[in-house]
């Protein structure tokens, strides 16, 4: 039979169940950042290393053998996670490595005979978005230093969705970037509407998923989009491990970025050429133990079902967001909506401020009662300075976070408020 | 570790009323100091008198600053004790407070004790910022305001 959501979970998580600050219990709401790992996934790894260790894809003995078998099984059970082939599945570092594979291959268009047709230069066009992490957003930047194509980028509205009106796509656009659920806002972005919008234009499609595979079912090839990247320790999966998803079709014509062994198809003193995807997109010796790791962390998630998952955050979501609705002095940064409709929309994440406290005091008194949330820009500065906020305080869960967790977040904002004197509910004041 | 440990009355007194807070004229730098982790930032400007070398002294440090309430005081105390000071007497201050804020837990001895008397005098808001060793990802904030001083000395030398 399998479980639910919440307090069913916790014994799978053993670090849930330590204290921290002077024998506080763990209230961990920061797997926005990263995720806890269950002992599936410790155990599918440990069985792994000590039973079948090897390189990959070289070697003739036995291990060799096992260690490929399990690397390919994990490629296609990851792949099966979210409705995609196998072989459209490359593995990379984290998402962040997903993001700079595609935009180096499209760099390195331009000087591949045949890869002409995908590179940018100056009057070309990449459209991102204000809500954009770091991650996709950087590289981006980067890219059009390179070829000297120009960055444009949708903004962002006041109650934290995207400005579908604020720019217009035009011919020269050739790749559009987005996330698909904001890490901080919590937004769901109109993937359809966007992919529509691209598909038009005839620009690539882009879709940072670190916070929307993780926690919903999604299927990628069924969104439409050309390219996709999430990350393995944001899907109670291990660190070291992320997923670049795209067209088998668009992998074939992409040229490598990073090149050495594994890769390549033959090699001679005078140039080489190169494997099929995804082996052209794995130069060296992959991470093999991680890559089974995650292949668990999805047979985890799949068990319990990603629409059980959903349903579990979104309940926790609106704990959040009512409780903070009630508390005076709190500012939510992104979508504060509660009915069904609305959390459909949105993700598990909530970011705010407490007015007259800053975000880092806020994650200090947090801290001092074992509650564990994100603190400072997450990575999205433009973001920040979009919603007029310096720094927020970021709250997210995932599928052990249970209601005793959010009681306790909000408990532990009223003590803020009450430490830090900013409300005289409490009663506390300043000490 | 009790929170008002590290939330010393003297640190949210001058994170609530900076001292000679705001950015006045005339100064000889500027310097802008920003931590990426959190996007705290200060900005400070440094007017030195005359004299030579480290017998410089400090006419004027104005700021403005944006940050948590451990970054805003450790910039206020420094400000208030340091103005007036000599540029050497400000080189000691800042490894003296880098003590403080990054031993952690280990120093026994009074971190002023071997200041000049008048210096640890004006220093006297300096150790309530010894908390901040217990949590490494608040040495950051702590040192964000001197860091900007120190950077503006090296460009005034």
């Amino acid at each position: 039979m399998s479980r639910s959501p919440g307090p069913d979970l916790v014994d799978d998580f053993p670090v849930l169940a330590r204290t921290v600050r002077d024998g506080k219990r763990l209230v961990y709401l920061d797997s926005g950042a990263t995720s806890q790992r269950p002992l599936q996934v410790l155990d599918a790894e440990r069985r792994f290393v000590t039973t079948s260790n090897a390189a990959v894809h070289r070697g003739a003995h036995q291990l060799a053998e096992e260690a490929t078998e399990a690397y390919e099984a994990a490629r296609a059970t990851i792949a099966a996670f979210v409705g995609a082939r196998a072989d459209e599945v490359v593995l990379t570092k984290n998402a962040t490595e997903g993001i700079n594979l595609i935009a180096y291959s499209l760099s390195n268009a331009s000087t591949t005979p045949g890869a002409e047709h995908l590179a940018l230069g100056p009057g070309d066009e990449v459209v991102v978005t204000e809500m954009e992490h770091h991650a996709n957003l950087v590289p981006w930047q980067e890219l059009c230093r390179r070829t000297g194509a120009t960055l444009r980028w949708y903004g962002v509205t006041d109650d934290g969705r995207l400005d579908l009106d604020s720019i217009e796509l035009s011919a020269r656009t050739r790749v559009l970037a987005f996330v698909h659920t904001s890490n901080v806002l919590g937004t769901v972005n109109p993937v359809t509407e966007l992919v529509d919008r691209a598909r038009a234009v005839g620009a690539l499609v882009v879709l940072d998923a670190c916070q929307s595979v993780p926690h919903l079912p999604v299927d990628l090839p069924a969104l439409g989009v050309d390219v996709a990247v999430f990350s393995g320790h944001k899907m109670l999966g291990p660190t070291g491990i992320g997923v670049m998803w795209a067209r088998a079709d668009l992998l074939d014509q992409l040229p490598p970025f990073l090149t050495g062994g594994s890769m390549i198809s033959t090699v001679t003193m005078e140039g080489s050429s190169w494997a099929p995807a995804p082996q052209k997109f794995e130069a060296g010796v992959p991470m093999v133990s991680q890559a089974v790791g995650l292949a668990a962390a999805c047979d985890y998630l799949t068990e319990i079902g990603m629409d059980v998952v959903a349903a579990h955050e979104r309940a926790l979501t609106a704990r959040i967001l009512d409780g903070l609705a009630d508390l005076p002095g709190i500012r939510v940064v992104g979508p504060t909506g509660t009915t069904a409709a609305e959390l459909a929309d949105r993700g598990g994440t909530v970011a705010f401020v407490v007015d007259g406290v800053h975000a880092h005091d806020v994650g200090q008194v947090l801290d001092d009662r074992g509650v564990a949330v994100r603190v400072g820009h997450h990575c999205a500065w433009p973001l920040h300075r979009r919603m007029g906020v310096q720094a927020t305080v970021r709250a997210s869960t995932h599928v052990y976070s249970t209601e005793a967790d959010v009681d306790a977040l909000l408990e532990a904002v009223r003590a803020t408020q009450g430490f830090f004197g900013v409300t005289t509910t409490t009663g506390a004041g300043v000490r | 570790m009790d929170l008002q440990e590290l939330y010393r009355e003297t640190i949210l007194d001058h994170s609530r009323r900076p001292r000679l807070a705001g950015l006045r004229e005339p100064f000889d730098t500027e310097v802008h100091q920003v931590n990426p982790v959190c996007g705290d930032e200060v900005t400070l400007r440094l007017r030195l008198g005359a004299g030579s070398g480290g017998d410089r002294p400090l006419t004027d440090v104005s700021y403005d600053a944006a940050g948590c309430s451990i970054s805003q005081a450790s910039t206020s105390v420094m400000v208030d004790a340091l103005t007036g000071r000599s540029a050497a007497e400000a080189a000691l201050a800042y490894r003296v407070f880098h003590d403080i804020v990054t031993t952690r837990g280990t120093m026994t001895a009074d971190p002023l004790d071997h200041l000049p008397v008048d210096l640890a005098d004006a220093l006297g808001d300096a150790p309530a910022f010894a908390g901040v060793a217990r949590y490494p990802a608040r040495v950051k904030c702590a040192l964000l305001g001197w860091t900007a001083l120190r950077q503006a000395l090296v460009e005034t030398a």
